[in-house]
Parts: structure tokens; C-alpha cells; sequence
């Protein structure tokens, strides 16, 4: 009977070298996988374990975590003004996980990061908990209040706000909103579906300034006057441009109109952004032609993804344009479509003499001791214009501040150059346009400290009503002042 | 000190009859550490969780010394020829296993459930139950052999045993498996000691029978083919299982009894044609119950996709469960090294993580290291098995030794496997590991049953031995 035996041996043998080759698949190689699944609640419970680190504007917490009264989470992130910051903090929630900068900077919030490594192991010796860092934010909070406080009393929008000489965003504001306080929890799915677009038309999740694109409309003249010096077709600002009225778009038999009677003919470029001609603008583009507009408006960030480090989504200019859709294009207006962030940027670059900087949102990332761990350098992006043409393109918008449709931006003792918008959407223009407003401020010793970019969707504003300088201009005014009263 | 024998083909040599060592003082020392080492791992338990060491460390470290200490006098002095690495092992595990349960009793979320909380007092009263019932089990049984007497008492005793969940108002459904029957407060799994009973009766029948299964056979395609009426005992058996699979809805018992059989039948007799019948007739009785029982349906789809069967649980749909996702994620999280004693989230397993899934609590806390040492201690244990039944001088013997042996691997394997989704979940538990009185007090019996074998197989020859080829483990030759 022996001989049957020894083979069961080998096959208890075998049975138990199944189980030993199974468990280091699961704890070997499938490991990793399974502990950092998303659905793998120990994710979460490391997450909350201790207090997460704060995200800090002017020196002040915007950001707070408090205990947890029960359950397996130790903390609970909390949020001060969560609606005005949701935009740039995002969430960070026990039941839905992060976003934002609460996602991007995760390992430094919680502490887990590899840059904190060395200090975790002295904590962990010394059995001291671990702790997070602290994300240090570039953000202005006077304008990041100015912005929204202004957005609060228009309806939806958004407004972008950059320091032209670095790129460090100032504001960065959406409305409507959502406090992120309210689905910080384990059990906050109701709070949770009231925000879901399906079920709140509002969509107040959605960060407008850096995730929506916007037909941009005349703000985006700018962009088609920078190609206008840029490739020599115009010398000056005040050189005649060869613009015929009624000007009838390439290839087909329909003239382009502009917004009422307004002096477009043969107009100078400081004349035609000062009224808005889409006649002037419109022919500037079919004259370049696709490729050299699409090369400009690439400069200025157009088409691609900003990573601030919140993803923005990228603006569009297309590549494939007959001539009059390319007039259309470079008056905003067919395929053009910008998130506020890209159009803050475009006025950046001309208030900077022509030098876009890449915009960003962290100035630094701190250990819990506050060390620098990490500290942003201003980085340059493109030179969509030279210093020269840069200068005349801001003699240009200030005349549109000073005298054309921008005058509701002025601020006294500060120069403003500016653009306004009215972008037209929906079949048959149908839809309620979004009023725009562009601008920059510069102090009197020439250095400009504030870009901000404004869109307005009003609902229940009469169509004739919205104009860009009506509506949007207001506040990027006060975000302007707000920017500059802080650094008084 | 050596011998020789007259016949040539034998070994020429072997270790006398005379001066065998019993190895009681191995085992001795063997069970020092199988104290020491659960009372060390209490005492990290306490301090990671609670940051002291645990009032109750000095009571646990001498309830655990005291029953150990108790199994090996009465080893001593009834079985001092006993293999010495049976108790130590067994120790060692009943040990773990409180440390684990112990551990799991301070979750505040498995109190709520009503999973945990005082269940490490109940374990230990549990495995003082096991260790008399290993000292009675030694005292009483002079000889295994008696058993035989025994054979279709255990027939019908093991029926009744397996057929008591089925009784209405005396069995319960704990989530679909019928395998518990509750007396008073107390819920018992019979099944658990089914499988001692069933073996003693598998044995005492297939020694009778064993000739005639194996001589009187056709041969067909190189396969010796049982006769017919030869067919009947495996038949019945077969049937046996797949009832238990149908009414008790628990392939587990199923598997284990069928298997045990067809090992024990292959032993017997030395037929390989067997093995075959058995894979292929359990093949078909497993496939063919799966195919209208939903129950355990659902457990081959939780098995197939556990993420799907965890996302279906979580949105609340009724008759699904995270379980196995949770028991891989808890694998997963300990890794290499596991996160240490007290310092996991096995309670995320909820419903039976104490029992039939407390090895992925030491899969989290022990890792990899700790869980593959628990799987070599259970090896060791059926390798003891294996070489008591290859010592055994009697058919009756070896055929014990082998049929719970192999019960006892194919169950770690059945459990493990299926906490481990290497295949589908079946509600048993972890030898000596897992709570629950019924697992803990029929283990203690098995190898209490194994320790007398091992006993008489390894006891020197009372007179000079005729034949010395069958006293020591070391004498290893084909029959």
C-alpha cells in the first residue's frame, strides 16, 4: 500500500504548492495592484488617517480637516468659502475620492510622498503620527473674492486672472459653485447627486475657468491683430488698413457684418479694435490665411492642454479652413472656442511685451515643518509677439479702455488696456451670447501686475443688453483694483 | 545496534527494535516555541492597537501553556511513541489562530455586526474542549485497530451527523449553506466531525473489501475497469456528496468527503482507474448541480469576476456579496511583509472574517512571509500524516492515517483556495486558524487519532522483531 501513498504525498505535496504559488501572485505580483485600487477602502482610511495638509492662499488656510465623529475615516477635510475655492482646491472626498489639487498633490496633503519619506521614518522611530505638507497656492484672495462676488451678482460664469511678468494665476473663480465641505464625508451621496449635471442643469461641478470653452468673440481680435503686425501686413496701429465696406467674404456671396453703423472702412487697426470691426478683423484673418492665424493663435496656447497644474482644457482654432471661414475664426467666431484661463493668457502675453509665461497655481509645496520642498520658477512658454508690436498692441487696447466700448474698466492712476466681447452661439445664434471682457492693468512705472479674462452667461439678461462692456467689464475691473490695492 | 536479515531484496539494516528514541523532549521543546511564539504576537497585538501590552496577555499565555502543557503529559504517558511534531504544530496554529480571532474582537465595526467582541474568550474555551477531547481520545483508545469494530456504526453515525442540518427546526441557513445545526445557544457544524467518523468507516469497509475492488476487474484502454457491482460503494458515496451539495448547499463538504473517499479507494487498492472515475463522476456532479443551483452559481460568478460581484454588492443588489473582493484586496494590502499584527483592515471582510476568511487577516498583517509559514505548517502537519500512515504496520491503520491526512490537506486546500480566489468560495473553515468550537474540537480529535497511530507505528516491536521492515518511519520500501 505504500506505493499509492507516496503518490498522494506528492499530491498533497502539489495541492499545498498550488496555494504558495497562488498567494505570491496575489501578494506579489498582483500586490501593488490591489492596494492602490480605488475601491479598496484602505485607500481611503490611509488617506483620512491623519490630518490632510492644507492648501494655503496669502498665507492663510483656505483648507481645514476635523475629526471624524465615528467610523473608520480618523478626519474629515473641511473648506473655508468652499464655493469661491472650489475651482482651484477641487475636492477631496471620503466616498468619491479627489480632484484638482486635493488629487494632484495628494501624496504631499497626506503625507505620503516620496519627498517626505525620510522624515515619515524618523516619525514612524519616534512614534510620532504622520503628517501632511501644505500645498502654498499662487492665488490672490482679495481677487479670487472680487471675482466670484462679481460672478455671484451676473449669473453663470467664470473669470481668469494671471500675473503677466511670472504666470501665477490671481483668480481663478466659477460660477455657480459647490461647497466641497458638503460631499467631504462617507455618506454624502445625496449632496453628492444634487451636484451631477443630470441632475442640476447649473452643472456647478464644472470648473468654467480652466474645463469650458467659449466661442471667445471679439476678444479674440487681439489674437487676429498680433497676426496682423506679427507677419508685416500691417506696420502700425495707425497705418489704414485696405478694408472695403460692405466687405463680402471670400468664395461666397455673403457680406459680413459688423454691430451697427460703426466707421469701418479703410479703418486703422486702433480704430477697428476700438469699434470692434468684424469687417477689418475678418479680412485680416482671410488675408493671412489658415496656416498663419492657426500659428499665431498656437503662440498664444491655443490647442493645447495647460497644465497649472489643473488640467485646462485646450482652446481651439482650426486647421482645415476655407478663406471665409478663417474670417469668421479670427473674428471668434465658427469653430474658435477658449476657456477664460487661455483668453487671460492672451492678454498676459501682450501686457508682458509679448512674452507668455506659463500659467501656474503652485508656488510652492511645504513639509509639515514648512520647508520648501519644492518652489515654482516662473517658466517662459512662447513669444507670440515681438517687444515692439507687443507695445502697439497695448496702445491699442488702452484706446479701447480710454475711449471705445471697454470704458467701464477704467480705474484711476492705473492704465487698463482691454477688449470686449459678445460671442454669438447656437443654431441661428438662438442661444443668449456670453459677454467677454479681456484686460490687463499697468502701474505707472510700466509694469503690469493683473491680466484677468471674464465671461458672463446670463440667462436673463435681454440679448441687445449684453455686450461685453457691459456686463463683464465691471468685474474684471474690480479684480484688477483688488490686485492692485493688495500689493499697495 | 543494526541487524541484519536473512532475506536479501530487504534493506540489510535498519535501527533495532531496542533504545528507539520516543522524542518526547523534542516535542517538549517543539512546544515551548509553538507557546512563545502566539504569546509574543498577542503582546504585539495589544501594543499596535492599543498601545500597551494586553491585561489579558498572562492569562492567555498560561491558558494556551496549560493545555499544551496538558497534551503533552498525556502524550507522554499514553502515546510516548507518538510523532513529535503533531502537537507542536497543531499548538502553534490553535495558538495564531486565537491571537487572530483576538485580534479581530477589538474591531469596532465586526462588534456592531455582532461578528466579533469576546470571541478569543470562547476560542480558548473551544480549543480546552479540543484538548480533552485529544486526551480522551488517547486515554480511551489504547489501540486504533478497536476502531474497526466499529465500521458500519460509523456508517450510519456519520450519515445522521451529515443529515442533522437538514432537520427542520434543528438546522439553520446561514447565507445559503445549510451545514450548521443549532442545540441551545450553541450552533455545532457536524460536518466537521462527520469527517473522522466517515474516515473510520471508509477505512474498517475498504480494508474488508479492498481484494475484491482490486483483482476482480476488466481491463480496458490500459485502464483496469472496476466491475459493476464493485461500482456500488463509490456510487453511493458519489451520491452522498451530491445530496449534501443539493440540501446543504456546501461544495466544500462535498469535495472534501468525495475526495477523502476516492483517495482512500485509490490507497486500498492500488487502481489508478479510480482517481479517474472520481475526477470525472465529481466533475460531473459539481457541474451538473451548478448548472440549476443558485447558489452556488453566484458563488462561481463572485469566483469568475469578484469585482463585478463587489460593484453588484455595493449597489445593493440582493444576493451578492464583496467578500471575495474584500478577502483579495486584504491580501493584496499586506503584501511582502504584511502591515503587522493589529495594523490591517481585515474587518472590511465583515461577515466571517474570524472564521472562514481569518487567513486573509494574516495575508494583511503577516504578508506573504507570514501566510506561506502557515501554509508549510499545515503541509508539515499532512506530511505527518502521510508518514504515520506509511509507518503504520496495519491496512486498517494506514488507511486512516491517509484518509484524514488527505481530508485535512484537501480542506486547507478547499479554504485557502478559496479565500485566495484560486477557486470558488465553499463555507469551511481553517483548521485550527478559523473560530468555531465544532472546527477547533474535531481537529484536536483528528490529530488526536493520528498521535495513537502514529504511536503504535512507531512503537518498538515487543518482542525481537521478525520483520524489521515495519517499525521505523525511516524504512521506506514498495509493498
Amino acid at each position: 500500500m505504500n506505493k499509492p501513498l507516496r503518490r498522494i504525498a506528492i499530491f498533497c505535496g502539489l495541492l499545498v504548492l498550488t496555494l504558495l504559488i497562488r498567494d505570491n501572485w496575489l501578494q506579489y505580483v498582483k500586490a501593488d495592484e490591489l492596494r492602490t485600487d480605488k475601491n479598496n477602502r484602505r485607500v481611503a482610511i490611509e488617506q483620512y488617517a491623519t490630518p490632510r495638509g492644507n492648501i494655503i492662499v496669502d498665507g492663510k488656510e483656505i483648507t481645514g480637516s476635523k475629526e471624524a465623529a465615528s467610523g473608520d475615516f480618523l478626519y474629515k477635510r473641511t473648506y473655508k468659502d468652499g464655493p469661491m475655492w472650489a475651482p482651484v482646491t477641487g475636492y477631496a472626498s471620503q466616498a468619491y475620492g479627489t480632484n484638482q489639487l486635493e488629487n494632484l498633490e495628494d501624496g504631499i496633503l497626506t503625507g505620503t510622498d516620496d519627498r517626505l519619506f525620510f522624515r515619515n521614518t524618523l516619525d514612524m522611530l519616534t512614534g510620532k503620527e504622520r503628517e501632511g505638507g501644505n500645498v502654498v497656492t499662487t492665488l490672490n484672495a482679495d481677487a479670487q473674492k472680487a471675482a466670484y462676488e462679481g460672478l455671484k451678482g451676473r449669473g453663470k460664469g467664470a473669470v481668469a486672472a494671471i500675473d503677466p511678468s511670472t504666470g501665477a494665476i490671481l483668480a481663478l473663480a466659477s460660477y455657480p459653485s459647490y461647497d466641497p465641505s458638503t460631499i467631504a464625508g462617507s455618506n454624502d451621496g445625496d449632496a453628492w447627486n444634487k451636484l451631477q449635471k443630470k441632475n442640476n442643469p447649473d452643472d456647478p461641478m464644472l470648473n468654467r475657468a480652466l474645463r469650458e470653452t467659449y466661442p471667445p468673440g471679439s476678444t479674440f481680435k487681439v489674437v487676429t491683430a498680433a497676426a496682423a503686425l506679427e507677419n508685416g501686413l500691417y506696420k502700425s496701429a495707425d497705418e489704414k488698413t485696405d478694408s472695403p465696406l460692405p466687405w463680402i467674404m471670400p468664395g461666397t456671396t455673403t457680406p459680413l457684418k459688423n454691430e451697427g453703423s460703426i466707421p469701418c472702412k479703410n479703418a486703422t487697426l486702433r480704430i477697428a479694435l476700438r469699434y470692434s470691426c468684424n469687417t477689418v478683423f475678418g479680412k485680416v484673418g482671410a488675408d493671412l490665411g489658415n496656416d498663419k492665424m492657426l500659428e499665431e493663435a498656437k503662440k498664444f496656447g491655443f490647442t493645447s492642454e495647460q497644465f497649472t497644474p489643473v488640467r485646462s482644457n485646450a482652446s481651439v482654432f482650426s486647421g482645415d479652413m476655407n478663406q471665409s471661414q478663417t474670417a469668421l475664426s479670427s473674428i471668434g467666431q465658427y469653430n474658435t472656442a477658449a476657456t477664460p484661463l487661455q483668453m487671460a493668457m492672451v492678454a498676459s502675453a501682450v501686457a508682458n511685451d509679448g512674452k507668455l509665461m506659463k500659467p501656474y497655481m503652485i508656488d510652492k509645496l511645504q513639509a509639515p515643518n514648512l520647508d520648501t520642498l519644492e518652489q515654482t520658477d516662473p517658466e517662459e512658454l512662447s513669444r507670440p509677439l515681438s517687444e515692439e508690436n507687443a507695445q502697439i498692441l497695448q496702445s491699442m487696447m488702452e484706446t479701447v479702455v480710454k475711449e471705445g466700448t471697454g470704458t467701464n474698466a477704467q480705474i484711476n492712476g492705473v492704465t487698463v488696456g482691454g477688449k470686449t466681447g459678445t460671442a454669438q452661439h447656437g443654431v441661428d445664434n438662438s442661444e443668449k451670447p456670453y459677454a467677454w471682457f479681456i484686460s490687463y492693468a499697468k502701474l505707472s512705472d510700466n509694469s503690469s501686475p493683473v491680466a484677468v479674462a471674464v465671461v458672463v452667461e446670463d440667462d436673463s439678461a435681454v440679448r441687445d443688453d449684453i455686450s461685453g462692456g457691459g456686463l463683464a467689464a465691471p468685474i474684471a475691473k474690480s479684480v484688477m483694483e483688488a490686485v492692485i490695492n493688495s500689493k499697495k | 545496534m543494526s541487524s541484519s536479515t536473512n532475506t536479501p531484496t530487504h534493506h540489510t539494516s535498519t535501527i533495532g527494535a531496542i533504545g528507539a528514541p520516543s522524542r518526547r523532549n523534542t516535542e517538549l521543546a517543539l512546544l515551548v516555541f509553538a507557546v512563545v511564539i502566539p504569546v509574543f504576537a498577542y503582546a504585539n497585538v495589544g501594543l499596535a492597537m492599543n498601545d500597551e501590552v494586553p491585561a489579558g496577555l498572562l492569562g492567555y499565555g498560561i491558558g494556551l501553556g496549560l493545555l499544551a502543557g496538558i497534551g503533552h503529559l498525556v502524550v507522554r504517558k499514553f502515546a510516548p511513541y507518538a510523532d513529535p511534531l503533531l502537537l507542536p504544530l497543531a499548538t502553534l496554529l490553535n495558538g495564531l489562530g486565537l491571537v487572530a480571532i483576538w485580534r479581530l474582537d477589538q474591531s469596532k465595526l465586526l462588534q456592531s455586526i455582532n461578528v466579533a467582541g469576546g470571541k478569543a474568550t470562547n476560542q480558548l474555551i473551544y480549543t480546552a474542549m479540543g484538548i480533552a477531547l485529544f486526551v480522551a481520545v488517547l486515554i480511551f483508545l489504547k489501540d486504533h485497530r478497536v476502531l474497526q469494530r466499529y465500521t458500519y456504526i460509523s456508517m450510519v453515525g456519520a450519515l445522521i451527523l451529515l443529515l442533522l442540518p437538514l432537520v427542520p427546526g434543528l438546522g439553520l441557513n446561514v447565507f445559503g449553506a445549510r451545514i450548521w445545526i443549532q442545540v441551545g445557544s450553541f450552533t455545532i457544524q457536524p460536518g466537521e466531525f462527520a469527517k473522522i467518523v466517515l474516515a473510520v468507516f471508509f477505512a474498517g469497509y475498504l480494508m474488508v473489501k479492498r481484494d475484491a475492488l482490486a483483482l476482480a476487474s476488466r481491463r480496458f484502454m490500459g485502464l483496469y475497469l472496476p466491475r459493476g457491482r464493485d461500482l456500488g460503494p463509490i456510487l453511493v458515496v458519489w451520491f452522498i456528496s451530491i445530496l449534501i451539495l443539493v440540501f446543504e448547499t456546501d461544495l466544500g463538504t462535498s469535495l472534501l468527503f468525495f475526495g477523502m473517499f476516492v483517495i482512500m479507494l485509490y490507497v486500498a487498492t492500488e487502481r489508478t482507474s479510480w482517481i479517474v472515475f472520481g475526477l470525472l463522476m465529481s466533475g460531473a456532479g459539481a457541474v451538473g448541480v451548478a448548472s440549476f443551483e443558485p447558489h452556488v452559481q453566484q458563488r462561481v460568478q463572485a469566483w469568475l469576476d469578484p469585482m463585478k460581484e463587489y460593484m453588484l454588492s455595493r449597489q445593493g443588489v440582493a444576493g451578492h456579496s464583496e467578500q471575495a473582493m474584500q478577502a483579495l484586496w486584504a491580501f493584496g494590502s499586506g503584501g511582502t511583509l504584511g502591515t503587522g499584527w493589529g495594523q490591517g483592515h481585515s474587518e472590511l471582510i465583515r461577515f466571517a472574517a474570524n472564521s472562514d476568511f481569518i487567513l486573509a487577516t494574516f495575508g494583511e498583517e503577516l504578508g506573504l512571509a507570514g501566510v506561506m509559514g502557515i501554509l508549510l505548517i499545515y503541509a508539515l502537519i499532512v506530511e505527518r500524516g502521510v508518514r504515520t500512515a506509511l509507518a503504520a504496520r496495519d491496512p486498517f491503520g494506514k488507511l486512516l492515517a491517509i484518509g484524514l491526512s488527505g481530508a485535512f490537506a484537501l480542506q486547507v486546500f478547499v479554504v485557502a483556495g478559496g479565500v485566495m480566489g484560486l477557486i470558488p468560495l465553499t463555507g469551511m473553515t481553517m483548521p485550527f486558524l478559523a473560530y468555531g468550537g465544532s472546527s477547533v474540537i474535531a481537529n484536536w480529535a483528528l490529530i488526536g487519532v493520528l498521535i495513537r497511530i502514529s504511536d503504535t507505528a512507531r512503537r518498538p516491536a515487543p518482542a525481537p522483531a521478525p520483520n524489521p521492515d515495519a517499525e521505523m518511519t525511516q524504512v521506506v520500501r514498495p509493498s
